[in-house]
């Protein structure tokens, strides 16, 4: 009973900031409500057993993801009117979208519902025997290694290419070397001149 | 009607009080490192301190809390005044919500859960967004800047967090932080704590929290000589309060967690007669004072980093070294056995 008033709490609140997402008028509100749908969602997780998918859900894209998003909306000043303006040209395109993944959905969901043994190809472990984060790594590390990989691989590619698509080396840029600060002796530092009096040093140094 | 009381009101009863006891410690701790943290701070400079409100000045946090309660809150005309109000709200209350989760001592704990660590490192990682929020809101130059440096700051130094909670994962095997504790129970005491194995670990972790709390010398968040005081300039009165409260909780926890990562937790420091009489309540305590103590002297003894400085610490020299370290702590642990023959 308790499970069940939690999951339509969560769900009720994920489904209505999803909705103010794409209702508010202030992007920043907009992203706000999507931390907050991330949140709830988080919390279906944990309610399903899943608690470290919860967990990686709210690091990864509450902590790190949405707040680039909050740095770029913030950062550029949308106009969220003019952006309204197409919105009657892209309705077609959008509306295809939200059937395909609707139609997907259907397929997975119904595929489960008329045969349950499809849920059983691919054996779960018993929680009491294995914890959540212990079975997630038992089959990441030993069956899916090669798929682990190769998404490592996509990041490390993106990661790269990110860096040498913003990266330029401008001439005549002074940059700071700290080991060679941190390097430096008296010796190297400092030079020790006699000066005479009424004479001065001369304006080039030998 | 007796069958519902049982199952379902009397354990959230419990849970409650459990929680409500276990803020109004927490509160009244909070109170008194405070008030710990500016007495050593002014001890360094060979000044006295707060010491008027009460003998040495014991009562200071509460005079404070007093006169923020009962002063007026302001709220600029150009702020976005939800957000404006949510944002000390939001940063408050996640920094106590990481309480839930810590092991005082052996059962201590109100929620004993699987994954313990990763919930604090979501917990703390979620704390960015009082600061952001609080700084767009405000509608003003000098608190955005601040927000935008302390997000990049906080999400460069989670990352090194991030890798120095994998290499103590891997040494205690769980993600439990009751079971990391117990982990380091051994016969040779303070030597069996990670902080000997794990020391560089241990460093760049005190360091990281240091940071990302937005303590001195990395509290660029509010260096009063650019940006006036960050993100908080708008704010007065209990709002204000809040947003220092959940600095100091955020501090509180990260003490906590060094804790119970590096220093053993509860477990007595000799694991022999006289010492494992005392509660292991009193040693978490005296642990978690004793971070906090190398926090206080970091703010006071340290100057202030510049930006790009505390840029490149932590993306040019933490995170290569935790990252190499997770590297040679996996490697000794799956192939040590073969170097002690």
């Amino acid at each position: 009973m308790i499970a069940a008033l939690f999951f339509y709490l969560f769900a009720g609140i994920c489904i209505a900031s999803a909705v103010m997402v794409i209702a508010s008028k202030n992007p920043v509100h907009s992203v706000l409500f999507l931390i907050l749908a991330f949140v709830n969602a988080a919390g279906l997780f944990v309610l399903l057993g899943a608690e470290f998918l919860a967990m990686i859900l709210i690091v990864v894209y509450v902590g790190a993801v949405a707040v680039l998003f909050l740095f770029v909306v913030m950062m550029l000043d949308v106009d969220f009117a003019e952006l309204r303006q197409g919105f009657q040209q892209y309705l077609p395109v959008g509306a295809l979208v939200g059937f395909v993944m609707l139609a997907e959905l259907l397929m997975v969901v119904g595929g489960w519902a008329i045969n349950p043994n499809v849920i059983k190809a691919s054996p779960i472990p018993p929680i009491a025997q294995v914890s959540n984060t212990e079975a997630l790594g038992l089959v990441l590390y030993t069956k899916y290694i090669y798929f682990f990989q190769a998404a490592g691989l996509v990041l490390l590619v993106a990661m790269i290419g990110a860096i040498v698509l913003t990266l330029h080396h401008r001439a005549r840029v002074r940059r700071q070397s700290i080991a060679e600060q941190v390097a430096r002796t008296p010796a190297t530092a400092i030079e020790i001149k006699q000066v005479r009096p009424g004479q001065g040093l001369s304006e080039n140094p030998s | 009607m007796a069958e519902i009381f049982t199952t379902y009101i009397w354990p959230v009863l419990i849970i409650l009080a459990q929680s409500v006891m276990l803020l109004v410690i927490l509160l009244v701790a909070i109170a008194y490192i405070l008030l710990a943290d500016r007495k050593i701070w002014a001890a360094v400079q060979i000044r006295r301190g707060p010491n008027v409100v009460g003998p040495w000045g014991l009562f200071q946090s509460f005079a404070d809390l007093l006169k923020f309660m009962l002063k007026e809150p302001v709220i600029p005309a150009g702020a976005n005044k939800g957000i404006f109000l949510l944002a000390p709200l939001v940063s408050t209350t996640l920094a106590l919500a990481a309480w839930a989760v810590m092991p005082v001592s052996a059962g201590w704990v109100i929620a004993n859960i699987n994954v313990g660590i990763l919930y604090i490192f979501a917990i703390s990682s979620l704390s960015v967004y009082g600061i952001i929020m609080g700084g767009w809101a405000s509608n003003s130059k000098y608190p955005f800047l601040s927000a935008l440096r302390s997000a990049a700051q906080m999400v460069s130094y989670e990352v090194s967090i991030g890798f120095v909670i994998i290499t103590v994962l891997l040494c205690a095997g769980s993600l439990n932080l009751t079971a990391i504790v117990e982990a380091q129970n051994s016969p040779y005491g303070l030597l069996g704590w990670y902080w000997l194995p794990l020391f560089p670990m241990f460093v760049i972790f005190y360091i990281s929290a240091l940071a990302e709390t937005n303590r001195p010398p990395f509290d660029l968040v509010e260096a009063e000589s650019e940006l006036v005081a960050g993100f908080m300039v708008e704010y007065g009165s209990s709002p204000y309060m809040m947003f220092m409260l959940g600095e100091y909780v955020a501090i509180a926890t990260m003490c906590a967690m060094a804790t119970i990562l590096f220093l053993g937790g509860w477990l007595p420091p000799v694991p022999y007669a006289p010492f494992t009489w005392v509660p292991g309540v009193v040693w978490f305590t005296l642990k978690a004072l004793f971070m906090f103590f190398l926090f206080a002297m970091a703010k006071a003894i340290v100057p202030r980093y510049r930006y790009d400085q505390l840029m490149r610490l932590g993306w040019k020299v933490f995170l290569p070294l935790s990252l190499a370290m997770v590297v040679i702590v996996a490697g000794v642990l799956q192939y040590g056995h073969l170097a002690w023959k």
